[in-house]
């Protein structure tokens, strides 16, 4: 092992922030998964008939679908009986107002940093705090609905807005998508529900932060998200668990819509617990995230800062419906230690003058194992689209891996579609540079990958750019050389 | 101020100085001639603490303290500049960001509070102007997409913010056209004082006629054989460095 090979070892070791646990009553689902599972979380959630049957029948297609094996991601099997499909913060009434909610969940989200109380909040941010199955705070609703924005739970949205939901839910991701959108359809508790009347710019930027805490549970959020004609959106997603032996399962959806002229941009903050320094434990987050552009001139992007989780298998992608229609995806994927990380995006180009752009930043240290995975596919009549595709791969020590696979498939020939991609380390000689100036190893390593990241993180609103910059830091430390 | 005494240092295995003896003084310019692969940028590199180079005898002391205890970042903070032959690209770093970074750790070092980014700014302008460097330089990546000759002036105005008490400077004249060679050999005469020092590397002379040296060695086969004013400097570029390699070919 060199020197800087020791350094990096020491940078990467860095423990988790994150990784306590909260001591309250919950009350679960019998364990395992069958239709009364089901029966008893549409119940508990006083859902309508179509909610339950919609759940019915995304649990008979699951039941007749394989698990997929085509990623480069390795786990041991699955026990879908031996996990709880629901858990929830016991709670007599429902909090009426921020002030009842219990004082332990709100000890959490403030050692988490996530203030729950509206005046103390950054200014311009919504909160819709989630942990494990079900929302317990949302923030700045009033101040929302005056111009008609709906920023709520999902569960309540299936009771009070019934008919948005049922027409947009499982209209970009159907529940025959795949094998973890089938049981997410079956079994999710909560999630957001945000919707954007037409031609309102939402005044601040909406948030949910979702938590984890009970033990041997499953987290299945649903996000939908819909904006009607000329509205415009920015939404933050951040997610934290506690340090667990066991490797818990996070199986989440997200459905964006995006109606003519209107705009969603989607962030991502991602730090599920990544299992320790010997990959014991840590989060599967094996997540389907998919934006319909269905009206003309609509764009949908997509920003992801991925550190956390012992699994991450996610493809935030967008259909490109609407002529003129834009899609992009920014991504920085971060694997230290034992984690593992196959991520990417489909941007599937259907109508006219279509455009995508992806950037894809995989960084790679310890042991780890990080694949970018990507479909351009222009279709027959996405006359004159564009693709731009730029892949960067950066190795931090010589036992990680990464590995890129782009699939290119295109039925048109107006279309222009480039690729770019580059592989690279972090030499000896940029750490010198940095010392010969004065500054560490570890902060010269720290510097390097957020320069390397530098064009994705200024994607990402503010306070969250700071905070990513952060994470990258502290998520390298023991791994850099 | 840097006391070097029968320096011997290899590397990957083959030895390369053999018995290095050097001192200098506060406000002393000394310049380091020689020819290829006598061993000038292996001397610069041991000085800053690069990590392949094993240093086998001898010893170093900057201000009496013994530099070999030291990182290469506690040497920089220390004092000690090396301004590379090579400078590297740091893509995504601002060299705003970055040379606050790197100057805060010096003042942090020191025992001071770090700069408020308003004074930084203002001395980033203030020093910028020695050695000609446009502002728009300021939020470019750290020499990114610089020409040769930028990333020499940028090596020369992280100098002038970091206010080192010896500067190695390794062949910075090298593939400067003379108007560079001007600005460059300006700026180094405008931070230099009775209480600093430079350790000039270079092959040629021609730099040596703007920064005009107290003493010039000729560094050959990793020993330094010859030792004089600058007029041996001007000897070396009339009669090449044949002549030292016959009288010192027993080495």
């Amino acid at each position: 092992m060199t020197e800087n090979d020791k350094i990096i070892d020491n940078l990467t070791q860095g423990e988790y922030k994150y990784g306590f646990t909260t001591n309250i009553e919950q009350e679960f689902s019998p364990l395992g998964l069958n239709e009364d599972v089901i029966r008893f979380i549409s119940e508990k959630k006083n859902e309508p008939q179509f909610m339950l049957d919609f759940r019915l029948k995304a649990y008979r297609y699951w039941l007749k679908m394989k698990e997929p094996a085509w990623q480069k991601v390795h786990y041991p099997p699955i026990d879908y009986q031996n996990i709880y499909y629901y858990a929830a913060p016991k709670n007599k009434s429902k909090p009426k107002s921020l002030e009842e909610i219990d004082p332990e969940i709100r000890e959490t989200y403030k050692k988490l940093g996530i203030p729950l109380e509206e005046q103390k909040l950054l200014a311009g941010i919504a909160v819709d705090a989630i942990m494990d199955s079900v929302s317990v705070a949302t923030t700045f609703k009033e101040k929302l609905n005056e111009v008609g924005i709906i920023f709520c739970p999902i569960s309540e949205a299936i009771i009070d807005y019934p008919e948005l939901v049922e027409k947009y839910l499982g209209s970009v991701v159907p529940y025959t998508d795949n094998y973890f959108a089938a049981l997410n359809s079956a079994v999710f508790s909560d999630g957001s529900f945000v919707y954007i009347p037409k031609g309102v710019r939402s005044p601040m930027e909406l948030s949910t932060y979702f938590r984890i805490n009970a033990s041997q549970t499953g987290q299945f959020e649903r996000t939908l998200i819909v904006a009607e004609e000329g509205a415009y959106v920015s939404y933050l997603e951040g997610c934290t668990a506690p340090m667990r032996d066991e490797n818990q399962l996070h199986a989440a959806i997200v459905e964006l819509y995006a109606h003519k002229d209107a705009s969603i941009k989607y962030s991502t903050v991602q730090n599920w617990y990544p299992g320790d320094k010997q990959g014991k434990g840590g989060i599967y987050n094996f997540v389907t995230k998919r934006g319909l552009c269905e009206g003309e001139n609509s764009k949908i992007s997509w920003t992801q800062v991925e550190t956390g989780s012992a699994i991450t298998w996610k493809y935030p992608s967008c259909i490109l419906k609407g002529k003129n229609s834009v899609g992009e995806f920014y991504s920085v994927a971060m694997t230290n230690n034992y984690q593992q990380a196959d991520t990417g995006t489909k941007m599937t180009h259907i109508g006219e003058g279509t455009r995508s752009r992806i950037v894809s930043k995989g960084i790679s240290a310890g042991k780890s194992d990080n694949s970018y995975r990507g479909l351009v596919r222009i279709n027959k009549k996405a006359e004159n689209s564009r693709n731009y595709t730029q892949c960067d791969s950066l190795l931090i020590g010589s036992e990680c891996g990464a590995h890129t696979f782009p699939y290119i498939e295109v039925e048109n020939n107006t279309a222009v579609v480039e690729h770019e991609a580059t592989t690279s380390k972090i030499s000896d000689d940029s750490i010198f540079y940095l010392n010969q100036r004065g500054i560490s190893t570890e902060d010269a390593v720290g510097m390097i990958v957020n320069g390397y990241a530098r064009e994705v993180i200024m994607q990402l609103p503010m306070e969250f750019a700071v905070e990513a910059q952060k994470l990258l830091a502290i998520s390298l430390e023991g791994s850099v050389g | 101020m840097l006391k070097i005494n029968n320096l011997h240092a290899k590397v990957e295995g083959n030895e390369i100085l053999h018995g290095i003896n050097l001192e200098i003084n506060p406000g002393e310019i000394h310049a380091i001639m020689g020819p290829n692969g006598s061993g000038k940028s292996t001397l610069a590199s041991v000085l800053a603490g690069k990590n392949e180079y094993e240093v086998t005898e001898g010893s170093v002391t900057f201000e009496g303290k013994n530099i070999f205890e030291m990182e290469p970042e506690i040497r920089s903070r220390e004092g000690i500049f090396l301004a590379f032959q090579y400078p590297i690209e740091i893509p995504g770093v601002s060299n705003a960001n970055f040379l606050r970074t790197a100057v805060n750790e010096h003042r942090k070092h020191k025992g001071m509070e770090p700069m408020e980014a308003g004074d930084f700014l203002k001395l980033m302008r203030e020093r910028a102007k020695l050695v000609k460097i446009d502002p728009k330089f300021f939020s470019r990546a750290v020499n990114e997409g610089f020409s040769g000759g930028e990333k020499k002036r940028n090596e020369i105005f992280q100098m002038a913010m970091l206010e080192p008490k010896l500067s190695i400077l390794d062949e910075t004249d090298s593939g400067l056209d003379i108007d560079a060679l001007r600005i460059v050999s300006d700026g180094v005469n405008a931070l230099r004082n009775e209480n600093n020092s430079f350790l000039v590397i270079t092959h040629y002379q021609r730099l040596l006629n703007y920064i005009v040296p107290d003493f010039v060695h000729v560094l050959y086969n990793g020993q330094i054989v010859k030792s004089g004013t600058k007029d041996l400097a001007l000897e070396l570029e009339e009669r090449g460095y044949d002549w030292i390699k016959e009288e010192f070919k027993t080495i």
